[in-house]
């Protein structure tokens, strides 16, 4: 066990844990931040992607001492009132049926859009293909991520 | 004018107008159990009147709805309280939605599962939604001392304009509370619908954008452990020993121990199925510990069954359609004589392999089992045949037993299946302490409860003309005999035969979305598909005849054909309309058909393929849906554009495969599923407006698109393709 200071969501918090636990387990156990979910546990679901800086990370293959002074951003963080352009297009598309997989789509997404704010189809595609929904809402996702790049870009 | 009756099946659905008079809630019981949104916290009651079991309604005429039934992502959880809704007559911007818990006394059916909740519910919610309304009106018609017939209700507002009254659903509510309960209640005229037929956002859209916790896997309670399994890597395997000893002293491990999952006494319900009844459980502080554990633990296990291969079940599935069963399942005039005269005769054998569900959220519940009571919480598709096999283990009457439905992260099936809430129960039970039971990918993946390996042989006889003349099908599956043998063209055919089978095997199976359906409609529209072309006609109008034909003259009784011949070519033609169909290529697109039946409802599909590309690359799909009136048409069009992905990913790229009893894929690295990439570009949904009662929706979208894909694949690569999934390491399309 070891202790760890970690910047997430804009809070320094501490946790004291083995150095190899993944941070989806330090934040969904013991900081209680669930929004991030756990998916296959080795990185090709994308159901715990994170933003770890401007980056979007599998936060089920990032060791909690491998962090060290970077930031991390969760789901519960990516906006105060869930007003991201992202989580907007997200509602106004109504994108999800069961919902598990949403967080990490819409991680993924926001980091990518920051990268390229106006993506084309095929971009889209490549950049959120290591996001697997079950319940099929591919289409609405990408649609989404169209409206929340015009939402951004006005 | 629609009169029904306020009792409801075997029980009665409303308590007594004298309890309902004492009904009050206080609005901090509410508060705990329900977050509302911003603007709804400023206009909280002081009071809340329970009307029935459906609503409550404050005394500022803010309505609390309950959601009967399991939310699995078919989004019941809007959909039912919106029916409830437009029968009360409230403003939906004034209504909070809140999962009622397990309540067989009080509502009715409360499983996720055949795409049965609005269709069975329907009546319910509306009469709950009406009755309300009947005694908000009576309420007010003896305050005003004024015929209740003159009384209008709009948007939460109770009018009488010849006294000049007026009053919101909140100022009558006490009063309506103390009214009796009529025997009888008026229903609105379809027509006059104003909520349902619209779109409605998911009422948990919020808290899925936000990360809120709602599923069974984010449940956090005071002093609760994290418990995991393993079961046997094999079927065929049974638990012999193990050495815990250097496991049960890593950090935060508590305990390590083998369960008896049930005992030889507990009496099980189907929801059982797929149990395996002795495993080994892990109990730890954190999720990371048990795993570490889990990795660390040596388990010795012993043959007890046959190890079974897929080649072998593959070999075994062939070997029963080469057999003739005693007993056909449905006959009609005489294949072998008709075969003999046809003038063209087609077989063709298709197969499809086991699939697991691969719900994301992975199997987890959470238990608290005292002397006295126990407490769960977590994703169930069955929370009601779950609490009876409790009783049973637990030996502890229902009464005792409290279980709340969470959020479930996908069901398709899986969790009708609620094994894992027994392990929960036992685990707990054990440790004397809370805990919350969750499965790794591979524990969830290789558990078994898949849906089976199936095989058909289809044998069609067209004469001169190229009209069907016979029809012989034999269907086998793994402990399931696939065929649905009333349904299409069973009726359409003169000589028709219909025989099936099923292996006993110990790969355990279970309902997958659209049972059955997600493997025999493909096989049967591919079929259809070829037989119209050997007969030279175009598969919409080869189909059409068919249906002609047994809307006409149906052979056999007509009332043991399982579907309807005029709605099943209702769609069919609207998808060729929309889709402008006119042959089986498109700007330079291959196009598919297909149509299907199941679950109350018709759908009808056009797939359009591109054909430039080395990879298959599905560019638009027209969808034409007959499932009766569709109650929140932007929801209703995600299920199914959810089930057509889901139909199309499964088809070309998903199979579990078995060495030795071994399931070969136990995590997405090689068990492949429908990605971004590889989604429909486009698709387009038209519902049939007819006003019919509504039926399911959740499921019918899906069995059809595998036939779709498949009849445009031939289009773009010239090859038939009998066997899913389409695109194996063995055989790469392009």
């Amino acid at each position: 066990m070891a202790n760890f200071s970690l910047k997430v969501n804009g809070k320094t918090q501490e946790v004291d844990v083995d150095p190899t636990t993944p941070m989806l387990w330090v934040l969904r156990d013991h900081l209680k931040l669930v929004g991030t979910k756990f998916g296959c546990g080795i990185a090709q679901c994308g159901a715990c992607t994170v933003h770890l800086g401007d980056n979007a990370v599998r936060s089920c293959q990032l060791p909690v001492s491998a962090v060290g002074e970077q930031s991390i951003t969760t789901i519960e963080g990516l906006s105060e009132n869930g007003d991201h352009p992202v989580q907007k297009a997200w509602l106004e598309e109504d994108v999800y049926q069961c919902g598990y997989c949403q967080a990490g789509q819409i991680m993924n997404a926001s980091a990518f859009l920051k990268r390229n704010p106006n993506p084309t189809d095929t971009e889209i595609e490549d950049a959120m293909n290591g996001n697997i929904c079950r319940c099929g809402t591919y289409t609405r996702i990408k649609k989404a991520i169209k409206n929340a790049s015009s939402i951004s870009n006005a | 004018m629609t009169l029904i009756k306020t009792t409801y099946n075997r029980r009665s659905f409303l308590k007594s107008g004298s309890l309902a008079g004492g009904g009050m809630i206080l609005g901090f019981s509410w508060l705990a159990s329900c977050k509302p949104t911003p603007e709804q916290v400023s206009n909280i009651p002081k009071e809340w009147f329970d009307i029935n079991s459906f609503l409550k309604i404050g005394d500022n005429g803010m309505v609390t709805i309950m959601s009967p039934n399991p939310e699995i992502g078919q989004n019941v959880k809007t959909s039912m309280p919106m029916i409830v809704a437009d029968e009360l007559g409230v403003d939906w911007k004034n209504v909070i939605v809140e999962q009622a818990p397990l309540n067989t006394d009080i509502f009715q059916r409360q499983l996720a599962g055949g795409s049965q909740s609005i269709r069975v519910g329907w009546s319910g919610l509306r009469m709950a939604g009406a009755t309300a309304r009947h005694m908000l009106v009576a309420a007010a018609a003896d305050a005003w001392q004024v015929d209740a017939s003159e009384i209008t209700v709009d948007a939460g507002v109770i009018g009488h304009t010849a006294s000049n009254n007026s009053a919101g659903f909140g100022d009558m509510a006490s009063k309506a509370a103390t009214m009796p309960v009529p025997e009888e209640v008026k229903l609105k005229e379809t027509n006059d619908f104003d909520i349902i037929g619209t779109d409605r956002r998911n009422v948990d859209g919020p808290n899925i954008i936000t990360g809120k916790p709602l599923f069974g896997i984010d449940i956090q309670e005071e002093g609760m452990m994290i418990a995991m399994i393993v079961h046997p890597p094999a079927f065929g395997l049974t638990y012999k020993s193990m050495n815990a000893d250097t496991v049960k002293s890593m950090p935060g491990i508590k305990d390590v121990f083998p369960i008896d999952v049930y005992k030889d006494d507990t009496e099980k319900q189907w929801s059982d199925a797929g149990s395996i009844d002795k495993l080994v459980a892990i109990v730890g502080e954190s999720t990371w510990q048990c795993m570490q554990a889990k990795k660390a633990l040596n388990v010795e296990w012993e043959e007890s069954t046959a190890l079974e291969s897929t080649e072998g079940h593959d070999e075994a599935l062939t070997k029963l359609l080469n057999t003739s069963s005693k007993q056909p399942a449905r006959k009609d005039g005489n294949v072998a004589s008709a075969f003999k005269k046809a003038d063209k005769v087609i077989e063709r054998t298709y197969s499809a392999p086991f699939l697991a569900h691969n719900t994301m959220e992975p199997m987890n519940f959470y238990a608290d089992v005292t002397a006295e009571r126990a407490l769960f919480n977590g994703p169930i598709q069955t929370p009601e045949f779950l609490e009876k096999t409790l009783a049973s283990r637990l030996g502890m009457p229902v009464e005792k037993i409290d279980i709340k439905m969470s959020r479930m992260g996908g069901g398709f099936g899986r969790r009708l299946y609620g094994t894992f809430g027994v392990e929960a129960a036992v685990i707990s039970q054990h440790m004397k302490a809370p805990i919350k039971l969750v499965y790794t990918r591979e524990d969830d993946m290789t558990q078994g409860t898949y849906r089976p390996t199936y095989k058909v042989k289809y044998k069609a006889g067209l004469n001169k003309e190229g009209n069907l003349i016979a029809w012989h099908v034999k269907g086998a599956g793994s402990n399931d005999d696939l065929l649905f043998e009333n349904r299409f063209p069973a009726g359409a055919v003169d000589n028709y035969l219909a025989e099936k089978f099923s292996l006993e095997t110990n790969v355990t199976t279970g309902a997958w979305r659209a049972p059955r359906s997600n493997f025999i409609a493909g096989a049967e529209q591919a079929f259809l598909d070829e037989v119209a072309e050997a007969a030279g006609k175009d598969p919409i109008e080869f189909r059409l005849e068919l249906f002609d034909r047994a809307i006409k003259n149906p052979v056999g009784e007509p009332e043991k054909n399982d579907y309807d011949p005029v709605r099943y070519a209702g769609v069919l033609k609207l998808v060729r309309d929309k889709a402008g169909w006119d042959g089986s290529q498109r700007n330079g697109a291959a196009r598919g058909v297909s149509a299907y039946y199941c679950h109350n409802s018709y759908v009808a599909q056009v797939l359009d393929l591109a054909t430039d590309t080395k990879s298959p690359k599905v560019t638009k799909v027209w969808c034409a849906v007959d499932c009766g009136i569709v109650i929140n048409p932007m929801a209703a069009k995600n299920q199914i554009e959810g089930g057509i992905i889901d139909g199309i990913g499964h088809a070309t790229y998903s199979e579990m495969t078995f060495e030795d009893g071994k399931p070969q894929h136990k995590n997405f690295d090689t068990y492949r599923l429908i990605r971004h990439k590889e989604a429909p570009k486009e698709i387009e949904t038209f519902f049939v407006d007819n006003g019919i009662d509504p039926t399911g929706l959740g499921e019918p979208s899906l069995p059809p698109i595998m036939g779709a894909l498949a009849n445009a694949l031939y289009k773009a690569t010239g090859k038939r393709y009998y066997n899913q999934p389409f695109i194996t390491e063995k055989s790469v399309i392009g």
